[in-house]
This record gives C-alpha cells, structure tokens and sequence, in this order.
C-alpha cells in the first residue's frame, strides 16, 4: 500500500474514532455539579457540613456488586496462586472459590472472566496451555459449586502478563495465577 | 457498556497508529571455514541511487556465511557488465567469483540496473540481469542481484528478498513488525497495549495469521499485510491460540480450549469448518504441517512432560517423535522436510535442537540459554530464532550446521521476539 494512501486512511480512521469516543457517556458532567470558571476563587477550606457524594462511576449503592469492590470483602481478592507444575486449588483458596461461586450463584446476571497464568519459562505457546490448565481448574470448582456454564468463561494469558517482571523463584510464584474479574471489569 | 466502548475506541486507534520505519542492526558471530572470496566492483553510476547497490549486494552475500566480499582497490575507471574482463588480473586478487554491473538513469525519471557475474576460476559468464526501478526500489533490486549470485554460485535458491515478521515490545507497546531478511525496512503491521504473538506466514506471503490478547484473551487473527484488513479466524469461548497454515494456505491448525484443556483443531482462515482433531486430557498445542502437507507436528504433554509428536493431518493416532529430555517444544520442519527443528531444554537451558528425521541424531545448534520459536528460512540454510542476551530479547540466526550466528537487535531498544521467516516471494 502507499504510504500516502495509508497516511490517508489513518488519519480518516483516528478522526473518526476520536469524534466517536467523544460522544461517549462517561464524559458527560454529572448533573448538579457547577462547572467553576478557570481563575475563579477557590472556595473555603472551611466547610460547615458535608458535602453529599453522588457517585455515577459504578452500580448504584447497595447493590450486590459493591462488595465485589469492598476491601473487607473476601470478594474483592480475585488471586489464586500455585505451586511449580501444579495446577489444583490449595486448600487455603477453597473458601475464596466458594465465596465467588455463592455470589455467582446468587446473581445470575454476574459473569466472570478467569485468567491463568504461567511463569516465563519455556514456549509462549505451551506456556498458553499451562495457563489454561489453571483457570481451567478454578471454573470446573465453581462449576462443581452450583455456578452456571453461561457465566464463566477461562482463558490463559500464558506468560504474556506477569505480575512480576523478574527472573527467579519468587517472582515466577507470583506469576503462576489465576485472576478472576466480572463484568466490567475486562 | 461504558468501558467497553471505551476500550473499543482505543484499540481503533491503536490499530491505526504509526507506521514509522524502524531497523534492526545485525552482528554477525563466527564463521563458516570455507567461505567462497568473491569480488564486487562498486557499480558504475550508482552514486545516483542511495543506499549503494553493490554494498548491499556484498552485506547479504556475507550474511549467508558462504561468502567473503574482498577489499577492492580504486578501480578507474570501473569495469562493467560491458567491459572485457581480465580473468588473470581477477584471480591475482585471489577472487573466486566477480560482480560488475552499471546504474543508468532513464527519460522516465526512472533507473535502470545491469549487472553481469563470472566464474573467475573456470573463466566462465555466468549471465546476468537488468532491472529498471524507482528511487525506492534500490534495496529490493540488490536483494534480487544478491538471489542471483547466490543461486548462481550455490546451485540454491537465495532468502534475500524474502521477509520476517517479528514482535518488539517497547514498555507497555507491542508492535507486529515486517522487516527485509536483512532487518532494513521494518514496517509496523499492528501496534497495541496488549501482547501479540505466534506470527504465522501465509504460503503465499500475503497474509499472517497471529494471536492477540487486545480482547483479555487469546484470539486468532488473519492479517492481510496488502490492505491491513484483519479477520477473526478463532474467537470461541476460552482460548484461542498457535494458528499454523496448511501448505496449500486453506486451512490453519490451532490450539482451542473451547471444549475444556487445550486441544488441536483445524479451521477455514475465514473462521468456518471448525474440526476438532486431537482428543486428550492433555495439553495439545503448537501444531505445524510438514511442507508435504500429510503431517501435523505438534507438542503435548499427554507422557507426562512436553513433548514432539506427530499425526495424519485429517486427525489420527499420534506417534511420539522426541524421546531424548523431559522438555522438547515449539517443532518446525525444514523446507525440504528432512530436519525437525524445535527447542530442548538441558540441564535448565532452553536451545535449538535439531534432529535428523531418517538417522535420529539430535543436534545443539546454539549456545544462549534461553532460546524460543525457531523458524526456518525458505531455502532450509538458515535458522532464525529468539533469545535473550544480556537481559534483552533479540533475534538471532544461525546456519543449520550451528557453525555460523548473527545476531539482530532493535536498534530503537527494546525487545524482539517471536520471529517468523516469510516464504520465497516469486
């Protein structure tokens, strides 16, 4: 292809999908707040009472997904690790796979996406596999938990996303894992 | 969804981003024993053309391992393909083999190129060729000359005009990259914040099939490098991954796990005809055909650890084909398919192992420690590989007797990785 024609269709592609992306909801102001004009006087440190938060970012209050998010939840941990070769749940996971599989169970409408991961060592592609074998694992527990087929879903990352980027042991411990994330939240 | 309009947006973008020319530099390691000295005068009247014809023609012949491009003297004035040639003055250079050739420019605006190449030892023409070109066809053109020489001189056919593809990641940034054989030119296929890998030539050298995690998960793709229109190939429930092209380019072999494990399937690149053809509790993945067509290699652990098997390619009972180690992965055949190249690990090193499929003997063609996707050059000489040295991910090559190495690195820093070598382009 030309460079002229690709310089072309890029450019009309990037204005397209700009003027889009601008029209998106989140970028609206939220009703009720005042837009300050630049330079005005900033308002008092002083405040008599507090200001009430309207939050739009997530699911209204109360709903069931806040806890998902709540850090005194056991719901917000969305780790398993495991040993070297290994690919079965460790007993001290157990109760966090069950506390996902009851609010899984509890709201149909929650699906989960889990990611398995493996240590860098070795073929991208096998590596892929040994990801697979994990998540592969966490999803037959939640399925043998009462979890619907339709709402989990378990793929591998391989070794394409570790959390930690060094070569040893400790690293690769952290980076032989599955993550769980819900609908949202991929 | 807000967010994931959100991301929509943003892989679009990505997708159109830059396409800026990049380069990767090449150091070249060891030597073969006998490289054959040849002779290339310095064009007449290529000072017209940049970068300069003859050079490029002695840079891809070195880079073979086969040839050793002599130091010349001023010639004044400089022989062409025209010139009677003083085959007693050549060999007292010690040259086995001598390049002339002239540069003209055309009423057209355009160039033309004449070269002539003899056998200095038998005193023999060995013919030539003239081309006409742009200004921007000049390395294309003495990648051509250097196809010619080499074929000439070997009795096979020359990968200086073909292609590699390769991945360089750059912080968060992964870019699909097309480069020459020789690492010049780089153009950017594809660029994302997610990873890219397993980059698979089609036969026609039109298209590349890859794996992309733009999606959170492994996705098939099919790129049209004419055009940049992608396809999804694969996109099941679970993952999808290593696509492979049938040699007749109508199939890909990938590893899905849409049925639970990871298994090998064989599907239309459009994404119809999907048919499962391996049924284990194992890992099965990584497949390729043998240039043939009748045989897909594949690696699984179904013994217990990783390793090379082999099946009919409509699907039957795999035979096991490594036995040496406990970690053998990642098989490529050779063009004529007599060698299976793969990667073994020994004794916590990861290198390229080649095994000779009629006798059985396993070769170590390298020495770095952490070797991956080996891949073959059409002609079955050479062999391009990933590796890290130094903590940085490059490319390496090495001649299929691991006697002759270079080395290829992204000049701009960061990692290369995955490489594919693309086939003869007629």
């Amino acid at each position: 292809m030309g460079a002229k024609l690709k310089a072309t269709l890029t450019a009309i592609l990037a204005a397209g999908v700009l003027a889009a992306c601008t029209t998106t909801p989140e970028e609206q102001a939220p009703a009720g707040v005042e837009g300050r004009k630049p330079g005005a006087t900033p308002p008092s440190a002083v405040q008599s009472k507090p200001i009430p938060k309207v939050d739009v970012t997530g699911k209204p209050a109360g709903s069931p997904f806040a806890q998902l998010k709540d850090p005194n939840s056991i719901l917000s941990k969305r780790s398993i690790y495991f040993d070297f070769d290994k690919f079965e749940v460790k007993d001290e996971y157990r109760p966090l796979v069950e506390a996902h599989a009851k609010f899984l169970r509890e709201n149909p409408s929650a699906k989960m996406l889990i990611q398995g991961n493996a240590d860098e060592r070795g073929s991208r592609e096998y590596n892929v596999g040994l990801g697979q074998r994990r998540s592969d694992s966490v999803k037959k527990m939640l399925s043998l938990l009462g979890v619907k087929e339709n709402q989990i879903e378990a793929v591998s990352l391989g070794e394409e996303k570790p959390q930690c980027t060094d070569h040893g042991e400790n690293c690769w411990a952290k980076n032989r894992r599955d993550d769980m994330l819900y609908n949202g939240e991929y | 969804m807000p967010t994931r309009w959100v991301s929509l947006c943003f892989l679009v973008l990505l997708a159109a981003a830059s396409s800026a020319r990049a380069q990767l530099s090449i150091e070249i390691t060891g030597a073969t024993a006998q490289r054959t000295p040849i002779a290339i005068a310095p064009f007449a009247g290529e000072a017209a053309l940049a970068p300069s014809i003859s050079a490029i023609v002695r840079a891809d012949l070195e880079r073979s391992g086969l040839f050793r491009g002599l130091e010349l003297p001023p010639l004044n004035p400089i022989p062409t393909e025209a010139s009677n040639v003083n085959y007693a003055e050549w060999r007292s250079r010690l040259a086995d083999a001598l390049v002339l050739g002239s540069v003209a420019s055309r009423a057209d605006g355009r160039y033309e190129v004449r070269f002539r190449l003899f056998d200095v030892v038998k005193q023999e023409d060995l013919r030539g060729v003239a081309y006409t070109l742009t200004k921007d066809q000049v390395r294309a053109t003495a990648h051509r000359i250097a196809d010619y020489v080499y074929e000439k001189l070997t009795g096979e056919r020359g990968v200086f005009s073909t292609r590699i593809a390769y991945v360089v990641k750059r912080g968060n940034r992964y870019e699909l990259q097309i480069a020459d054989a020789d690492g010049a030119g780089a153009e950017t296929a594809l660029a994302s914040f997610e990873p890219i890998i397993s980059p698979a030539w089609s036969p026609d050298g039109r298209r590349l099939a890859y794996v992309s995690f733009e999606n959170k998960k492994p996705v098939v793709y099919v790129h049209s490098l004419l055009d940049g229109k992608r396809q999804v190939a694969a996109n099941f429930k679970g993952s999808n991954s290593a696509p492979a092209w049938s040699p007749d380019g109508r199939t890909l072999a990938v590893s899905l796990s849409r049925e639970g494990g990871s298994q090998i399937f064989t599907i239309n690149p459009d994404g119809s005809r999907l048919r499962r053809l391996t049924s284990s509790s194992a890992i099965d993945t990584e497949p390729r055909y043998s240039p043939d067509g009748k045989w897909l290699y594949f690696t699984s652990d179904r013994g217990g650890s990783p390793q090379i098997y082999r099946m009919p390619s409509g699907g039957g009972e795999p035979q096991r084909v490594t036995f040496e180690g406990s970690y053998n992965v990642s098989p490529r055949i050779s063009p004529d398919g007599r060698m299976l190249s793969y990667i073994a690990r020994n004794e916590g090193k990861f290198q390229v192992a080649l095994l000779d499929l009629q006798n059985r003997q396993v070769q170590i063609i390298t020495d770095s420690d952490r070797d991956e996707s080996p891949s073959f050059a059409p002609n079955g000489r050479m062999i391009l590989l990933a590796t890290v040295l130094g903590g940085r991910g490059v490319l390496s090559a090495v001649s299929a007797d691991g006697r002759f190495k270079q080395r290829l690195s992204a000049a701009t820093g960061g990692d290369v990785r995955e490489p594919a070598w693309g086939p003869f382009i007629e």
